[in-house]
């Protein structure tokens, strides 16, 4: 079933309180998956000198200190880090391939949620409401926000499985649905170079649009080219550093429902997850099309609606 | 009037004051307030009654209703109507997909668009959209009217029976053995009645005309490639 929820804010003021309007929408999806949660949040930029490590290591007694300051001497450049329960945000240099390669061969047990300029990954199993208390979602801050409440079908409840996937800087997708040609399509990548964590579908989703973005698509026209080569049933949610897209498949079975103001543009598998927003009495509330992309990005209010 | 909110009672306790109605009538208006777009309000209902519903309704809004009249201020989720007998549904605002889905009888009004399969395997519903209807719309539906006063999406009346379906914008394409059909004198009073009822001023020439070529009633070997 699973269920997924959005939030780009196009009103700067409403940053600060970023977790506060979306930990009830992450809630209100507890229904549609129990087993394992999960959010991608945008915001505490680094700038383009460095990137953030979203870690995520299982053994509380893990040493964040040690491996930061290890990572640290092997760098030979500053790193900048602090806890969040389970997890750890590294601030660092931005060779993604060094840091990736010192944690596989020095950090055992410690898993590479999501690297990026913006983006941190906070997911992990259990009911959406212990995952959000885990991490404290209700105090972050930042621009914008989307977050998936599993209940598995294609593969294991674990961590690893759980949504969001990132394969690719600031990039990360939500996914209700399955895709039935995961397998072929996660062969093609891997020949173009594209790495895989796990055997989920959805990551499979998430390094396709890495691909064409790192072919130079824009996300519209990764997306638009995603509706022909992905198959499949799914509505997806993505971020990138300064965007936010949703997308249905041309059947359209799996749910989704969005919400747009002045302020704001909410997306949800069922409605119920945005009734505590600020103003939906008045929101424009729709559900989006088939096959047509829908974009935000560049930041508070330029947000566009492309349609295919 | 009778206002219930659902900050201070569960869907099924409404529900059940609406159906004690049924056996008694002793309130004829209900509000529903406070719901925060739970699914199936109003659900089964089976007495004259009027409900008013405030704001956006989540999933199955006023299914399998008989006589009531049921008003939503706001959009409803997926399936709205379903399997409504009689009465009235009326939607002021968007419709999620399936709606009127399988419904018998009543009349659905919606003043925005709805989505996908909307009337799908409708069986008697009259069902009256002020926008537009998404893909596959009164798939195989065997009787009642569809009309649509915006456009419709793809496959319009796949595998349709009976049903008479009036568009008055663009089709995208018809589904299976459905097809344009001409607009007699009796087409023309039925869509400006329904336009009536539903209370849209909408002119009945502006509309076309699609109902079931009746090619697929029966196995055809011509047809045995899918078709």
């Amino acid at each position: 079933m699973c269920g997924i929820v959005g939030l780009y804010l196009k009103n700067e003021a409403l940053q600060p309180r970023l977790g506060e309007l979306f930990q009830p929408m992450l809630l209100s999806m507890g229904d549609r998956g129990p087993d394992s949660a999960g959010f991608a949040i945008y915001g505490d930029d680094v700038g383009h000198e460095r990137l953030k490590y979203t870690l995520q290591a299982e053994d509380p007694a893990t040493d964040w200190a040690g491996i930061a300051e290890a990572l640290q001497a092997h760098l030979g450049e500053p790193v900048e880090w602090f806890r969040n329960a389970t997890a750890a945000v590294f601030k660092t240099g931005t060779d993604a391939d060094a840091v990736r390669g010192w944690l596989r061969d020095n950090a055992p047990g410690v898993h590479l949620m999501s690297v990026g300029h913006s983006i941190e990954i906070l997911k992990g199993v259990g009911h959406p409401r212990l995952v959000a208390e885990r991490f404290g979602l209700q105090g972050m801050q930042g621009t914008h926000i989307i977050g998936h409440t599993r209940m598995a079908t294609e593969s294991a409840v674990n961590m690893e499985g759980s949504h969001p996937f990132s394969t690719g800087h600031d990039l990360c997708l939500v996914h209700n649905g399955s895709l039935s040609n995961h397998n072929r399509l996660r062969t093609q990548l891997q020949r173009a170079g594209l790495r895989f964590e796990t055997d989920n579908d959805t990551e499979v989703a998430a390094a396709y649009l890495t691909w064409r973005m790192a072919e130079g698509d824009s996300l519209t026209a990764a997306l638009e080219r995603a509706v022909d080569d992905l198959d499949g049933f799914y509505t997806f949610t993505v971020g990138t550093r300064n965007g936010f897209a949703v997308l249905r498949d041309p059947i359209a079975c799996k749910p989704a429902v969005m919400a747009e103001t002045a302020d704001y543009v909410a997306m949800a598998s069922e409605y119920r997850a945005l009734t505590t927003l600020p103003g939906i009495q008045n929101a424009r509330v729709w559900e989006p099309a088939p096959k047509r992309v829908y974009v935000w990005e560049g930041g508070p209010l330029t947000s566009q609606e492309t349609g295919t | 009037m009778k206002t219930i909110s659902l900050a201070e009672h569960s869907v099924r306790e409404v529900n059940q004051l609406l159906h004690d109605q049924a056996r008694e009538l002793t309130e004829p208006h209900w509000r529903i307030t406070d719901h925060d777009g739970r699914h199936a309000l109003a659900c089964g209902l089976d007495q004259a009654i009027a409900v008013d519903i405030d704001g956006h309704a989540g999933y199955y809004c006023a299914g399998m209703n008989q006589q009531a009249t049921v008003n939503v201020h706001g959009t409803v989720g997926v399936g709205v109507a379903e399997n409504m007998m009689s009465g009235r549904v009326h939607v002021h605002g968007n419709a999620s997909q399936s709606a009127g889905a399988t419904a018998h009888g009543g009349l659905l009004v919606i003043d925005g668009d709805a989505a996908a399969r909307c009337g799908i395997s409708m069986k008697g519903v009259d069902i009256v959209v002020g926008g537009s209807v998404g893909h596959m719309s009164a798939f195989m539906g065997q009787a009642g009217r569809l009309v649509v006063c915006g456009d419709a999406g793809e496959a319009l009346g796949d595998s349709l029976y009976e049903a008479r379906l009036y568009v008055r914008g663009s089709v995208e394409s018809l589904g299976a053995d459905c097809i344009e059909k001409e607009m007699r004198d009796e087409h023309w009073a039925e869509l400006r009645e329904l336009l009536a009822q539903a209370g849209f001023e909408a002119d009945p020439a502006d509309f076309r005309r699609y109902g079931s070529a009746r090619q697929l009633y029966n196995f055809h070997v011509d047809n045995a490639d899918g078709g």
